[in-house]
């Protein structure tokens, strides 16, 4: 016969255990964090997330699985904290190109500045007088999505001698893919040139590059896609798999969709009003659809980046005399706004927008517009204080 | 394959004993207490109990921990864990009168790590000078040299000793120490040159400065990283009505700075510095344990800001007996209620683009009950609550849970 006495400690420890759990600290609301996958993954895609959450946000690099010898970082994750923008002590400087003639210093230490260096070697110099730009990493949230726009929604947005004359152009990057990119099923290839929408600049095809790139170009880790080590400029064997990059890509292209917050908040919608009215909705475009996916998540799916993938000129304070592509060095491809209240919550609690990450508040941001958002600005700043208030609101809340 | 080999001799032996040994002729010798108030930190390593047979010259002894945890991060649990931290096993034996020997071999987490972790010979001349040689614990802090689970309130370790400074922390080497008694006051030192750190302490995969990640090189025991002595020492001075206050240094150069003569990098230093203080309260018999510590590095100015030159951190144990009495069947038997507060700063430094502070912190509060059914045994319930600022300084991650185990010698 089980003693009574112990039979209650036994009783006693499981209501115990169960009442322990409720005491751990809960996850944050999925509304304010930036992080997690999409939502309807299946098995088999979740485990590939789940690896490419691995190759992203754990795996380490030092100089005893190849980091460097010159580099910027020695993880994804430490230039986008919690999958979100990146801090100024990451930024990224590119070097070398001027026009869309091409870098002049491939081969040379460029198009990135190396300005780090594993114990016993130097970090690269800016060469003296080049033309050059420093770059705050971007968010990785909801990048599937604009991976699945299709090429011919971005030509429809495209409007390159602003025939509507709005005072807005919109222009398409295109660039000549490198032999391990493929093309998607439905790339609209303009004159030999493939459409490009990843970057600050429109510059990379896809997040194969844009990835392959990263791990070279920011953690000088060779593979079999980028195999020349950014030091020496040698071919080397690969130091990453390309499984571990197709997992890193998955991962990138399968995390959620920043969600907007408190929309039905009166300041919020209000701001909303304005933010059309005032015309930032011209680049800014609040909505696009994806094509098929073999993710069902992401196929022929609404979303609501605000942007239109498309380069614009910011006018000259923007211009740092740098370009990739086929970008002229005051275009920049329009920022998708989604999240745009949550990037200080991966930059230590500050913002810090634009490129450059030159803005430490949106105010700030807004009032940098030159050039083709000139226009906006200027009834930005003809906006009463509640009406500038109501919108900076609204923004806070993408 | 080797750790099997070693396990199934362990085995082996210990089956062949029993066959040949009643074990009712060991007897355990527990901790000497006449001189309770004599024992310093440095004393810890032999003031263990031990088993021994009859007249042997040989005793031995062990302790165990093993735990249950269920601890979650934000939300997120790997759920319901049953661990079994450790296994130490320690052997002693007098060779000859004033000379000494003693080894400890931890197996930590089953057999994931096998490690020796003292094995030293004691020779003694007179109370200030002895000398002692072989794979020894650096006395940095109090904690390293202090380290058994039975005498601790907590399941885990305190972050600052085992993450920031490397605990469990032993090398090769030799070195010297002593005591001197003075009325109601003891002065203690230790000096020794070990092999050291090598150049992981700033490329691991903590990505952080680490000095525990030396740990790795499996063959520190055999041979020095860079023929650079690492040098230790400690002061520490005990009254017997108030307590034990220690300070101590370790340090020496970490860096692979030569290869067949010709160098690679200039010398680079590491710098550890330690205080640590124990005392026990008069009327309410609380016990408090403290141990601060910092960690200063020569990292390469170009190398990334992710690894930090400067750390610091350290630990407070409160312990408050409530009863001391029979209980449950067991004479004399203890429960306390204990705290402890931690805090560590792995990255003392502003960020030089924009001259921000690095956070890079950790804090946790672990409220905790213990039983003692003796002094060599401790059960024990931990809430451990702590949180977690990444090097930008953004939300913390929180991680909370309960912790439930035992520990005892043996």
């Amino acid at each position: 016969m089980f003693p009574i006495r112990t039979s209650i400690v036994v009783f006693s420890a499981f209501i115990f255990i169960s009442a322990c759990i409720k005491l751990e600290p809960s996850a944050p609301d999925s509304n304010n964090v930036l992080d997690g996958p999409l939502a309807e993954l299946n098995h088999e895609q979740m485990i590939q997330h789940m690896h490419g959450d691995a190759a992203f946000n754990d795996a380490i690099f030092t100089s005893e699985n190849g980091l460097g010898p010159v580099f910027v970082a020695n993880t994804c994750a430490s230039c986008h904290a919690g999958d979100g923008k990146g801090h100024q002590f990451t930024s990224l400087t590119r070097f070398g190109q001027s026009d869309s003639t091409g870098n002049l210093f491939i081969g040379k230490g460029g198009p990135q500045l190396q300005n780090r260096a594993i114990p016993g070697f130097l970090p690269e110099q800016l060469p003296f007088g080049v033309p050059f730009t420093k770059l705050v990493a971007p968010a990785v949230t909801g990048l599937g999505f604009i991976d699945a726009v299709t090429d011919a929604d971005i030509i429809a947005m495209a409007d390159p001698t602003d025939a509507d004359g709005d005072g807005i152009s919109g222009v398409l990057s295109v660039a000549i893919l490198p032999s391990y990119v493929i093309p998607r099923n439905m790339a609209i290839p303009q004159n030999g040139y493939f459409i490009c929408r990843f970057g600050k600049k429109a510059g990379a095809y896809d997040l194969v590059l844009q990835t392959a790139k990263a791990y070279n170009q920011d953690m000088g880790i060779i593979s079999g896609y980028e195999p020349v080590d950014p030091h020496s400029n040698l071919a080397g064997d690969p130091e990453i798999t390309a499984q571990t990059i197709q997992d890193n890509v998955f991962y990138q292209k399968t995390l959620k969709a920043p969600l907007a917050r408190n929309q039905n908040n009166s300041d919020v919608i209000s701001g909303k009003q304005i933010f059309i009215n005032i015309g930032c909705v011209t680049c800014h475009k609040k909505e696009l659809k994806t094509g098929h996916s073999t993710i069902s998540s992401l196929s022929e799916k609404l979303f609501f980046p605000y942007t239109d993938l498309l380069l614009h000129d910011m006018g000259s304070d923007l211009d740092d005399g740098y370009t990739e592509g086929s970008a002229k060095s005051s275009e920049w491809r329009t920022p998708a706004l989604w999240g745009l209240g949550l990037s200080k919550n991966s930059q230590g609690g500050n913002y810090f927008l634009m490129h450059d990450g030159r803005a430490t508040t949106i105010e700030q941001a807004v009032l940098l517009h030159g050039g083709e958002g000139s226009k906006s600005r200027s009834q930005y700043n003809a906006l009463t204080e509640t009406e500038r208030k109501k919108l900076l609101i609204f923004l806070e809340n993408l | 394959m080797k750790k099997y080999l070693f396990l199934i001799l362990l085995q082996l032996v210990i089956l062949t004993s029993f066959a040949q040994v009643d074990t009712s002729l060991f007897k355990t010798i527990a901790k000497d207490t006449s001189y309770k108030n004599n024992l310093m930190n440095m004393d810890a390593v032999y003031s263990r109990p031990f088993l021994n047979y009859s007249k042997s010259p040989v005793s031995i002894g062990g302790y165990l921990e093993a735990n249950y945890q269920h601890l979650g991060t934000n939300g997120i649990s790997e759920g319901h864990q049953f661990q079994m931290r450790r296994m130490t096993l320690f052997i002693a034996s007098s060779i000859k009168n004033r000379i000494k020997f003693l080894s400890e071999i931890e197996f930590e987490d089953g057999t994931k790590e096998i490690n020796i972790e003292f094995a030293a010979v004691d020779f003694t001349f007179n109370p200030m000078i002895n000398i002692r040689g072989g794979i020894l614990m650096n006395p940095i802090g109090a904690f390293n040299q202090n380290h058994d689970g039975p005498k601790w309130e907590f399941i885990d370790r305190p972050i600052s000793a085992t993450q920031m400074l490397p605990a469990t922390w032993s090398n090769v080497g030799f070195g010297l120490y002593g005591k001197k008694y003075s009325g109601n006051w003891i002065y203690a030192y230790e000096v020794y040159l070990t092999n050291g750190f090598d150049d992981r302490i700033i490329a691991n995969n903590a990505n952080r400065t680490n000095l525990a990640a030396t740990k790795a090189n499996k063959n520190r025991f055999e041979e020095s990283p860079n023929g650079e002595p690492l040098y230790t020492g400690k002061f520490a001075i005990r009254n017997r009505k108030i307590g034990e206050l220690g300070l101590s240094y370790m340090g020496g150069i970490y860096n692979k700075f030569q290869i067949d003569g010709f160098n690679i990098d200039k010398k680079r230093s590491v710098h550890t510095f330690a205080i640590d203080f124990n005392t026990t309260l008069p009327v309410l018999n609380t016990k408090l344990i403290a141990e601060w510590a910092m960690v200063v590095v020569d990292v390469p100015p170009t190398y990334s800001q992710q690894f930090g030159d400067k750390q610091y951190g350290g630990f407070l144990d409160v312990v408050q007996p409530v009863f001391k009495k029979q209980m449950q069947g067991f004479h004399n038997a203890v429960l306390n209620l204990a705290c402890r507060f931690e805090f560590v700063d792995w990255n003392v430094a502003t960020f030089r683009e924009t001259g921000g502070n690095i956070a890079d912190h950790i804090w946790a509060v672990v409220p905790a009950v213990s039983f003692r059914p003796s002094q060599q045994t401790v059960i024990r319930i931990n809430y451990r609550y702590q949180q977690q600022t990444d090097l930008l300084g953004n939300i913390p991650l929180r991680t909370g849970g309960f912790q439930i185990g035992f520990s005892t010698y043996f």
